[in-house]
């Protein structure tokens, strides 16, 4: 019965913690979706957005502190576009994916010269107690953090099905070069996706900043995010959620029965053993496009 | 005047020859005496900190250049090749007493063994799909290297190699280490320079330019595609021992960590992806880079009057600045430092000789 408990705890915990997954694999998605780039920047970008709420938050207030760095983060999603990626448009993918490390490394390398490298907390203000529900312990912090997520989710279907750029959005992911030849403009169409990317970044930066501090560590979690898109399918966003789901419970399960066995740290690993799962049965995930190519 | 004068590419030899041009085997001769002669006036400063660890680095960057710059297959991986080599090293020459040069090769199959099982899902999927494979394979590895009992390596711990003898010689100074990495790496270069200009070489071009294509043509994908990365992983896995017998004296999984992989990543596309001169160019630039930011600080806030540089912001400009010039090799110049080489030797190589010739520059712009 205690076993049950215990798996039943954890599998909450995972799935709460895999939703804030969601949330770094989201930004992967957008931006994949509309222009097909792999975004190995996302969780540099979420250490930008994070350090520069935190570095203006002493300094001029969290509502202007977070306004500013929504700006930055527009700012950032234009300087993308312009300066790295336009002059690279029919490149090949990988070119673009080795272009988007070297913005990993220029953001990185610049919020930590304005911000210092020294960790920041967060404080949100969401109480920590965790609650109880029928012998279950279920952690406050992640609940709300999960509920920022979901709503976050919404928001952007929202955006993609009722909203004109949302439409654009989409018809530039379906297919560009039709797109552009109804007059869409695929330049400004491409800085918009970076820039909802840069707002999840900024999102996710401050729901795990408040959850972990806010330190370089966190570029990592892009880490995280590249197993879930394996896993749900890369140009899916219901899938990024699922995948999200899936690795946090995943991750859970496995340090709390298999982690004790062999001496812990499972959880560093879980993701990625469960995308090669995938890689080799499923590549496509489970919500991708069936259109991988073999040789 | 003879037919061979005239068109000087067209006989066999010549163009079979290592260094075709005249030129190359000028730069080749200045590089080896700047090489053997240089070091005894460097102190063990520059040897430890720039020489031996450029070296080793080139030897681990040569290696993702076959698989990542030659047969197109991007790998995130080479840092854990290196660790698997590094462990493998130092348990076959600490624990059971193989000798160096025997150690060194065990080190590089055990490493190519990985590579072999690493590379497999490369038959089935490609580009991004393989990147995360190769990603986790970078995570699974040096978990299980810090998992297993039997190495000997808990998550902090480094493991020591006994004295370094090779032949009875012991390898101790900095200055006998650099000679003992050159050694290695010039084999290596040689080996690599004569198996990318052969069969195997084009097969591997042929897959990078066109994997359908290449397939059709009767070049076997399995093959191929194994044989990458499996080389690709042992030189990682002779730069790993490298590390611990010529540099750092022990192995950790710490120094095998992510960051090296992407590091690596950069230093062949800085480099020249492709080409076995931009591995070492890569190299060269990513040790040499930090040294050049670093007195570029000083010497800026030594003017300005301001205080002095601390090591993290030097670090974090580091940071910034080489993923600048990533992007900027990227956009600008997609084949590298050895294509500038190749740019300028091919002019001077056409003042040298009466008979320009033409086809010696790459002209092929996206690398991938």
């Amino acid at each position: 019965m205690n076993e049950l408990i215990y798996a039943i705890e954890l599998t909450i915990t995972g799935l709460l913690i895999g939703s804030m997954y969601s949330l770094v694999a989201l930004g992967f998605v957008l931006i994949f979706k509309a222009s097909s780039v792999f975004n190995f920047a996302q969780g540099a970008m979420t250490l930008f957005a994070a350090l520069s709420v935190v570095g203006l938050f002493p300094i001029v207030g969290f509502w202007p502190a977070l306004a500013l760095t929504i700006v930055a983060m527009c700012g950032v999603a234009v300087f993308a576009e312009r300066v790295i990626f336009r002059p690279l448009i029919g490149g090949a993918p990988l070119v673009i994916f080795m272009a988007t490390l070297g913005l990993a490394f220029m953001l990185e390398g610049s919020a930590q010269i304005i911000w210092g490298t020294q960790p920041y907390g967060l404080d949100l203000g969401i109480p920590i107690e965790p609650i109880i529900i029928g012998g279950v312990y279920i952690s406050r912090f992640d609940l709300v953090a999960a509920g920022v997520a979901g709503l976050l989710v919404l928001l952007l279907v929202l955006f993609f099905q009722k909203t004109k750029i949302g439409l654009g959005l989409r018809a530039v992911a379906d297919d560009h070069v039709a797109a552009q030849s109804m007059g869409i403009q695929l330049r400004r169409v491409w800085a918009v996706a970076w820039a909802l990317a840069g707002l999840v970044a900024l999102a996710a930066g401050m729901l795990w900043g408040a959850r972990i501090g806010v330190h370089f560590a966190m570029s990592l979690i892009a880490l995280k995010a590249l197993p879930v898109l394996i896993i749900g399918g890369i140009e899916s966003v219901p899938g990024a959620i699922v995948g999200g789901l899936i690795v946090g419970v995943a991750e859970a399960l496995g340090e709390g029965f298999v982690g004790s066995m062999i001496g812990g740290g499972v959880q560093d690993i879980m993701a990625y053993l469960v995308a090669l799962l995938f890689l080799l049965f499923r590549p496509y995930g489970l919500f991708g496009e069936k259109k991988i190519e073999r040789v | 005047m003879m037919v061979e004068e005239c068109f000087p590419a067209t006989r066999l030899k010549k163009d079979m020859a290592l260094l075709p041009r005249r030129i190359d085997k000028l730069m080749m001769i200045a590089v080896l005496v700047v090489a053997l002669a240089l070091p005894p006036f460097l102190g063990d400063y520059w040897l430890k900190g720039v020489m031996i660890p450029m070296l080793i680095l080139s030897i681990s960057a040569l290696g993702l250049n076959i698989v990542t710059g030659f047969a197109g297959l991007i790998s995130l991986g080479q840092g854990a090749f290196m660790a698997v080599g590094a462990f493998t090293g130092v348990i076959a020459y600490g624990r059971y007493g193989i000798p160096i040069p025997l150690t060194l090769l065990i080190a590089g199959a055990m490493a190519a063994a990985v590579g072999a099982v690493v590379g497999a899902p490369s038959l089935r999927i490609k580009g991004l799909y393989l990147l995360v494979a190769t990603l986790a394979a970078q995570f699974i590895i040096l978990w299980v290297i810090q998992r297993v009992p039997w190495i000997g390596a808990g998550s902090m711990v480094t493991i020591n190699t006994p004295p370094v003898f090779i032949a009875g010689l012991h390898i101790d100074e900095a200055l006998e280490q650099y000679y003992f990495a050159l050694c290695v790496a010039a084999l290596l270069t040689v080996f690599a320079l004569n198996l990318t200009r052969s069969r195997v070489g084009r097969a591997w071009m042929a897959i990078r330019e066109q994997d359908v294509a290449a397939s059709v043509m009767g070049v076997s994908m399995l093959r191929y595609k194994l044989m990458a990365f499996m080389i690709s992983a042992f030189y990682g896995g002779i730069a790993g021992a490298m590390v611990v017998f010529a540099w750092v004296g022990a192995a950790s999984v710490q120094e095998y960590d992510l960051d090296l992989s992407i590091q690596l990543l950069g230093m062949i596309i800085i480099g020249g992806l492709g080409s076995v001169l931009g591995s070492y160019l890569g190299a060269i630039f990513v040790a040499l880079f930090p040294i050049a930011i670093s007195i570029a600080m000083h010497n800026i806030y030594a003017i300005s009057g301001g205080d002095i540089v601390s090591a993290a912001t030097l670090a974090n400009a580091e940071h910034l600045l080489f993923g600048a010039l990533i992007v900027f090799f990227l956009i600008v110049e997609p084949l590298g430092l050895s294509h500038l080489w190749h740019r300028f030797s091919g002019s001077v190589e056409a003042k040298l000789s009466r008979f320009p010739t033409t086809n010696q520059t790459p002209t092929r712009r996206r690398p991938m």
